[in-house]
């Protein structure tokens, strides 16, 4: 009774993780633009390997007494993928990438900045541009 | 809080080390106690230089409080995007927030960036150098000031009670 009850709970977690993975790599093909991208591995694949995770879990605490790691990898993807979120995000301002144009504020990273001087003006024909 | 002593410069980075290395290994005997127990000396004491000043945690009942209730938002805010992203309509409102912050040292910010990051609808883009405003770009907003007031009494007035107070 209880082990059907369980392995039920295991099911749930195992499909609400695969779910939440695909939800998150749907949102990945189909939102505008790359800052909205962002938020569907960021968050929803978070979940999803949480999930995951539970469900094996309980399916090998069943089987061969508690096991505990996977709350390792669980506190190393809550640490990492905000990093990686961050990053990526970053390094779009860098690169000056255009949001959508709903997209309301105006960062001044995203400015265009007028470059210092063009190849004609450059002084002495130095420049390191061919 | 333990105190910081020559042998023991971060106690808990080394009882943290001790606990992965007992998890990873998955047993409790002596020798993993004592091979865990080297390694939670030996790794603080060699990469201390490059830390920065470890901040003391004056509330550590309201640290794990403020644990549970980002854990309950990772919830949420997983099932705000999921149905936002299936939402055929489509109708979201993206906008880029500079949050000016209160924090000031550089854990807290991290952890308050982290948290941003999990939770709904936002992610935290960019630490200004000036290290007061961090850029959030945040999926489906209405009221940018009302996002912002939420994130100030949300997170990061606990942050402060816990890190700074």
């Amino acid at each position: 009774m209880l082990e059907s009850l369980l392995e039920g709970v295991i099911a749930f977690m195992l499909i609400a993780g695969g779910a939440f993975a695909f939800i998150g790599s749907l949102g990945l093909t189909h939102l505008k633009d790359f800052y909205m991208r962002l938020h569907g591995p960021s968050k929803t694949t978070t979940l999803g390997v949480g999930c995951t995770l539970i469900g094996s879990m309980i399916y090998f605490s069943l089987h061969d007494g508690p096991v505990v790691q996977e709350f390792l990898i669980t506190i190393f993807v809550f640490i990492t993928a905000p990093v990686s979120a961050h990053m990526l995000a970053k390094s779009a301002l860098h690169h000056k990438l255009k949001p959508d144009a709903s997209t309301r504020g105006n960062p001044e990273e995203l400015e265009s900045e007028k470059p210092k001087h063009t190849v004609e003006e450059s002084p002495q024909g130095n420049s390191p541009l061919p | 809080m333990i105190p910081p002593t020559r042998w023991l410069p971060m106690p808990i980075l080394s009882v943290l080390l001790l606990v992965v290395w007992l998890l990873l290994q998955h047993s409790v005997a002596l020798g993993q106690w004592l091979l865990g127990g080297v390694l939670a000396i030996a790794i603080p004491l060699v990469c201390r230089p490059f830390w920065e000043r470890q901040p003391t945690i004056k509330r550590p009942w309201r640290l794990f409080l403020y644990v549970l209730r980002v854990l309950g938002d990772i919830v949420t805010a997983n099932l705000q995007v999921s149905k936002l992203i299936l939402d055929p309509r489509g109708r979201m409102r993206p906008a880029f927030v500079e949050y000016p912050l209160t924090l000031k040292e550089n854990f807290p910010i991290t952890i308050l960036a982290s948290t941003i990051t999990m939770t709904p609808g936002t992610v935290s883009a960019h630490l200004r150098l000036d290290g007061r405003t961090l850029l959030i770009h945040a999926l489906d907003v209405s009221d940018i000031n009302e996002l912002i007031d939420e994130i100030h009494q949300r997170y990061e007035r606990p942050l402060m009670e816990i890190f700074e107070s």
